[in-house]
């Protein structure tokens, strides 16, 4: 784009909210109340992709939808009461830094309800967990990755060692170990959701190591990847079109059909304290693999398909291991 | 062992430092700056993230990768002069004053980044600083990576630190701007200005403090985020006193903090799977902490270091 075309981008997009904003003010009060609570700007992957489920569900209009994003988990609670008070019908969120004090809050208002992002379970009557569990696509993209490398050492550069985290790396390792019991794993976590300037350090030094293939968990890996010429898994997002011919497959999370699920049971008065974390599987369509076809050779393509029908048609079951995966030596 | 001596011996490792250091050495000298002249500027972790994101919002709107480098500077020194102007001739306490500089300046760059940016879902990208490459000189052994394949920020960076160097101890200015650090009055006495000169090195540091957040997005990655500065700020006001107030001293401790950090990373992934990472991660602060500890034993304060100074008032 142009510098000038931008300045237009930019004019354009504040007078389409402006618009967006009357629009809101003149809809009708039918639609389902919803709030989200983030506590990271929804650029962030993990986020982005609920933003993006309700964004789909408020376009359908379905849903009003308000979000407050980058709140510190200290101010969690209070944004989480006043959505509450505001008579918001369900409030979306991750709790992974306040599991307790969001539970409290929950209890307090026991007509609204909650729908977080969660590593611990569901509190009736009103209180309802989820996850990215996608650890069946991170599976599939394990066997891309342990078939396409030579070194047999894959490098992998996390966040923060949690259970969502852990899960997804440990379901790559065995998929890669599944189809090449040789390779190895050098395992490293930049304990932050986003500093890709050290995700990046940490990925050449994997490279120095002799990886070949990156499993990139955090912005600034596959940058890393396409510095040195070598291959990256995606995860969460499909960035190949950011870095084409560097990212040979994906691990994609969809977070529509948890979303969609609950809006329908908050509108017909049925919801209830659950765990949502199924409608991330596969057979839910809230997990999905994507390969660049080209980058792969015909019967790798084929085994990873031949598994996926598998995983899909309930015939294997992809094992989940919340543990902190740690580097063979 | 012999993996540690091969990590440090290899020229990837060193590569990884300086290009750890940089942002650390254009913050370390901005608030060298400031402090020679008597004032703690803590708005520097808000100063890095203003720096971050106007420089590479300049980019991106098309000015340019040098344009967005003055944009950057200018940027950081107008938040510099917040700063300068709530301490020097308001004399009000440089340590609230900077951490508001901080929260002020980071709150408003997120500000500008979301009203610019409302909708988009993964952050916008520009085209970096690439590596310099020098002909001949890159493919030196050893010395060609570690040094000719940095960014053009990083050279900047180090010459930065020449300029710096040679402004305190080789002109009037920098005598009488270390003067107005250690005693104020005399530079009254002399008919100078001190709230000029406190003001001028305010600024300045400011400009300096951006550039090491322009680096983050315009150098080390090519979009810019909330929370990417990550503290770098404060490890540079730590590093300000481990180098006792001395440009040259001040690359040193940038170097070896990067170094920590570089090593860090390397035995995370060497030995990761007896010790928790956070061990590691937490390993180049402890160092530099213990560092600190040793260096501010015989450091030299500029005496009238977070002492307002008044005109008239004795």
């Amino acid at each position: 784009m142009k510098p000038i075309a931008r300045l237009r981008t930019i004019a354009l997009a504040c007078l389409a909210s402006l618009g967006l904003l009357a629009t809101t003010v003149t809809a009708q009060a039918e639609k389902l109340k919803v709030a989200a609570i983030y506590t990271l700007p929804v650029e962030q992957q993990w986020i982005s992709r609920i933003h993006k489920a309700l964004n789909t569900a408020a376009e359908r209009g379905d849903i009003d939808y308000v979000f407050s994003e980058n709140v510190a988990n200290t101010d969690y609670e209070r944004v989480m009461r006043e959505y509450a008070e505001q008579g918001m019908q369900l409030v979306v969120g991750e709790v992974f830094g306040l599991e307790r004090a969001a539970r409290k809050v929950a209890a307090d208002y026991p007509d609204t309800a909650f729908l977080m992002g969660s590593s611990f379970g569901p509190v009736a009557p009103n209180f309802s967990v989820f996850d990215n569990w996608i650890h069946e696509p991170s599976y599939l993209t394990g066997m891309v990755a342990g078939s396409m490398t030579e070194s047999n050492v894959i490098g992998m550069v996390g966040g923060y060692a949690i259970p969502e985290v852990n899960r997804l790396m440990h379901a790559f390792m065995d998929g890669a170990r599944e189809v090449n019991p040789d390779v190895k794993f050098i395992v490293n976590f930049i304990d932050s959701w986003y500093d890709p300037p050290k995700a990046k350090e940490s990925a050449f030094a994997m490279m120095d190591a002799g990886a070949d293939i990156m499993y990139a968990e955090r912005f600034g890996v596959s940058d890393a990847a396409v510095e040195r010429g070598v291959k990256a898994i995606g995860n969460v997002i499909d960035t190949a079109g950011d870095y084409p011919g560097t990212i040979l497959a994906s691990a994609l999370w969809h977070m529509e059909a948890t979303i969609d699920k609950a809006i329908a049971n908050v509108g017909a008065g049925t919801f209830e304290a659950a765990d949502y974390g199924q409608y991330s599987f596969m057979a839910h369509g809230g997990g999905s693999l994507v390969m660049d076809e080209s980058l792969l050779p015909t019967d790798t393509v084929t085994a990873v398909r031949a598994k996926e029908e598998e995983i899909n048609a309930g015939l294997f079951r992809v094992n989940v291991n919340d543990d902190r995966p740690v580097s063979d030596n | 062992m012999m993996d540690i001596l091969q990590i440090v011996l290899s020229e990837s490792f060193w590569a990884a430092s300086l290009r750890i250091a940089t942002p650390l050495i254009f913050g370390v000298l901005g608030a060298l700056l400031c402090e020679r002249a008597g004032v703690l500027n803590l708005g520097i972790e808000g100063i890095f993230v203003v720096g971050a994101m106007s420089g590479w919002m300049a980019v991106w709107l098309g000015a340019g990768l040098w344009g967005g480098v003055l944009v950057a500077a200018f940027a950081g020194a107008l938040f510099g002069l917040i700063h300068a102007i709530l301490t020097v001739p308001l004399g009000l306490s440089q340590h609230v004053s900077g951490l508001g500089v901080t929260l002020f300046a980071t709150s408003a760059s997120y500000f500008a980044y979301r009203t610019a940016l409302p909708n988009v879902t993964s952050p916008p990208r520009i085209e970096p600083f690439g590596a310099l490459d020098i002909p001949i000189l890159s493919d030196l052994p050893f010395l060609g990576p570690v040094l000719f394949q940095q960014t053009a920020l990083t050279w900047l960076a180090i010459l930065m630190v020449a300029i710096v160097w040679y402004v305190l101890n080789r002109t009037a200015l920098g005598v009488a701007i270390k003067a107005v650090g250690d005693n104020p009055a005399s530079i009254d006495a002399q008919g100078l200005s001190v709230y000029g000169l406190r003001i001028g090195a305010v600024v300045a540091g400011s400009a300096l403090m951006a550039l090491g957040g322009a680096f983050l997005t315009m150098s080390a990655f090519d979009a810019f985020f909330f929370g990417m500065v990550n503290g770098r700020g404060w490890i540079c006001i730590a590093l300000v006193i481990f180098a006792s107030w001395r440009p040259g001293k001040a690359l040193l401790g940038a170097l070896l903090f990067g170094a920590f950090d570089a090593l860090q990373v390397r035995l995370q992934t060497e030995v990761g799977a007896f010790l928790p990472s956070q061990v590691f991660l937490a390993a180049p602060f402890v160092l530099s902490i213990i560092a600190l500890v040793i260096a501010a034993r015989s450091a030299d304060y500029p005496r009238a270091l977070l002492t307002p100074w008044f005109k008239g008032q004795r």
